[in-house]
């Protein structure tokens, strides 16, 4: 077992939705995205972002792109226009998640990415 | 099989003026899409209109016109579609036409409008249509008198029609981003908004998420960009569609950028909710039965898309005024850079209620220290310095003003190594907050017309 950083699983984009925010993470493999619709529940994501106080935070699935998507509500202050956040738009957020340590039996797998041109 | 190349070079307004030109002009394009409003633009172009009854709309886009008049001389079949008509389509055209007209160009010009409720929004009102908060399901009349700006998401029919009736150039009012994409091809296969093309209507609407933000489906905010991406020379993507909905994301060749399965998988979950139900106006898509597969270098294809119902509503995107802010910056260097900043920004705010201004809301942030995500990521050393930026926002503009004061005495009055403070005071804006609804697509009418 040892400790990773969640960018070595999976990459990710997050944006906004009104005064939400939503972070999409999307595993590199099968054996990732296993990991991931295991372990990196709402709850956990949750508790990941506890200080910006989103008022709650709900998971959705995409399989097919071996992708989580969550929305944090009520998380970007007031929304775009309104925030005084300097990052109004929640695009720090999918960065932020990716810095999460997570606990990992295999070898990281971000090296052996498939999907990449190969030029 | 007939296949139409539709392409973006504008994911919003403010977005590279050179990609139009440089996509229409390498991209072998049918379509060209130039994507200007993003949600509260309608409120900041509906001040404009009612100071000056022409003006209104995204002016950049007469800009792009004008260098886009020869490529459209050497590409009689080329055809726009825009959302730069925003609050005053109609004023645009004929912007649009008078610099086409100058250029030696004669195109056909339509125009989409409909989608502005304000004209009707208290009709609207007295016949039931509360326009529900769709959070906290407060009525719009609770801020009625504040609402500076109220359109309709409309959807991808009107822009066929007006295809249909001839128009070389479309130029909108507020529609749903992913619908400059499934009008042209509802026109090219003679797709139908009816039941029988829905699934068609989601996979074009697939296409259009994917493309609507410009450089974002080709490398642009990729997680794995890197130097060798050549972000600085990046392609605009174009999806090039077959009657069936299925088509590829690509770019024109010798561009920057990346098109692959990760760049196409991060774009197609931006700003999304439930992926299985994207709301349009014309489809409800399910983004979880799209497969995606790299079919070449900078070539993704992309299947499957497939509709989940469609609505009997639009979006509405209201807007009202909320007040004044403003937000200005200092560079503090340490050591403990992080803290004196935090301290200068208590400081700051101390001063001012000695002055007599507490404010509605106040934010102080040290950027270098994590404060982009407050709590979460949070700086493992010490930097050398750190960005101070102290926002605030109030009912008061004159609060608001006497706040903007309150940066330059930090400079002799404040911690050592305080600088920056350069760009003079910073501005004052308006507030211009945001009220999403639902309308009955039974209350609003688009129309078609041509310029």
């Amino acid at each position: 077992m040892s400790t990773i950083t969640l960018s070595q699983l999976a990459h990710g984009r997050s944006g906004d939705k009104g005064n939400h925010a939503n972070v999409a993470v999307i595993a590199y493999t099968d054996a990732g995205f296993a990991w991931l619709r295991a372990n990196l529940t709402a709850g956990a994501v949750a508790a990941y972002f506890a200080s910006l106080g989103a008022s709650r935070v709900e998971r959705f699935e995409a399989a097919n792109v071996r992708g989580l998507n969550f929305v944090l509500y009520d998380v970007l202050a007031g929304g775009a226009s309104r925030s005084l956040r300097t990052d109004t738009q929640g695009k720090t957020l999918a960065v932020a998640l990716l810095r999460m340590l997570v606990a990992w039996e295999e070898p990281p797998v971000s090296a052996e990415r498939g999907t990449r041109n190969a030029e | 099989m007939k296949r139409v190349r539709i392409g973006n070079g504008c994911g919003f307004w403010g977005d590279n003026l050179d990609a139009p030109v440089r996509l229409a002009t390498a991209g072998r394009l049918d379509y060209l899409t130039l994507e200007y409003l993003a949600e509260l633009t309608m409120s900041i172009l509906a001040v404009q209109k009612a100071k000056d009854a022409n003006a209104g709309f995204a002016t950049d886009f007469i800009d792009v016109l004008g260098r886009l008049a020869p490529v459209l001389a050497a590409q009689p079949d080329l055809k726009i579609v825009t959302n730069a008509g925003g609050m005053n389509p109609h004023a645009c055209a004929l912007q649009a036409k008078h610099v086409l007209t100058k250029a030696g160009t004669v195109r056909r010009v339509g125009v989409v409008t409909g989608d502005d409720l304000l004209p009707h929004l208290d009709e609207l009102i007295a016949g039931g249509h509360t326009l529900n908060h769709l959070d906290s399901g407060e009525p719009l009349a609770s801020i009625r008198d504040k609402v500076v700006s109220a359109n309709a998401y409309l959807g991808a029919q009107p822009i066929a029609d007006a295809l249909k009736q001839g128009a070389e150039v479309v130029i909108t009012g507020r529609v749903a981003d992913a619908s400059l994409t499934v009008g042209p091809a509802a026109h090219e296969f003679g797709w139908g908004f009816g039941a029988a093309d829905l699934d068609r209507l989601a996979a074009g609407t697939v296409a259009g998420h994917l493309i609507e933000c410009g450089a974002q489906a080709t490398g642009g905010l990729w997680i794995n960009a890197d130097d060798a991406t050549g972000l600085g020379d990046v392609g605009y993507p174009i999806a090039e569609m077959s009657a069936d909905g299925t088509f590829t994301i690509s770019k024109p060749a010798g561009t920057g950028g990346a098109v692959n399965v990760e760049t196409v998988s991060e774009q197609l979950l931006y700003e999304v909710a439930d992926p299985a139900r994207y709301f349009t106006p014309d489809v409800v898509a399910d983004f979880t039965s799209v497969r995606l597969s790299q079919k070449g270098p900078d070539v993704v294809a992309v299947t499957g898309g497939t509709a989940n119902g469609v609505t009997d509503t639009y979006k509405a995107s209201i807007a009202y005024r909320d007040g004044f802010m403003a937000a200005g910056t200092l560079v503090i260097a340490g050591p403990n850079a992080a803290q004196k900043a935090r301290r200068s920004g208590a400081v700051m705010l101390e001063k001012l209620k000695r002055a007599g201004f507490t404010f509605a809301e106040s934010r102080v942030e040290a950027l270098g220290a994590g404060d982009c995500v407050p709590g979460v990521v949070t700086a493992t050393a010490d930097p050398p310095e750190v960005v101070l930026r102290v926002a605030v926002r109030d009912p008061r503009r004159a609060a608001v003003e006497r706040f903007t004061k309150e940066f330059a005495p930090l400079v002799t009055s404040g911690f050592p190594g305080t600088t920056g403070y350069t760009t003079g005071r910073p501005p004052v804006r308006e507030v211009f907050a945001y009220w999403p609804a639902l309308v009955a697509k039974s209350a609003v009418r688009a129309t078609v017309s041509m310029v």
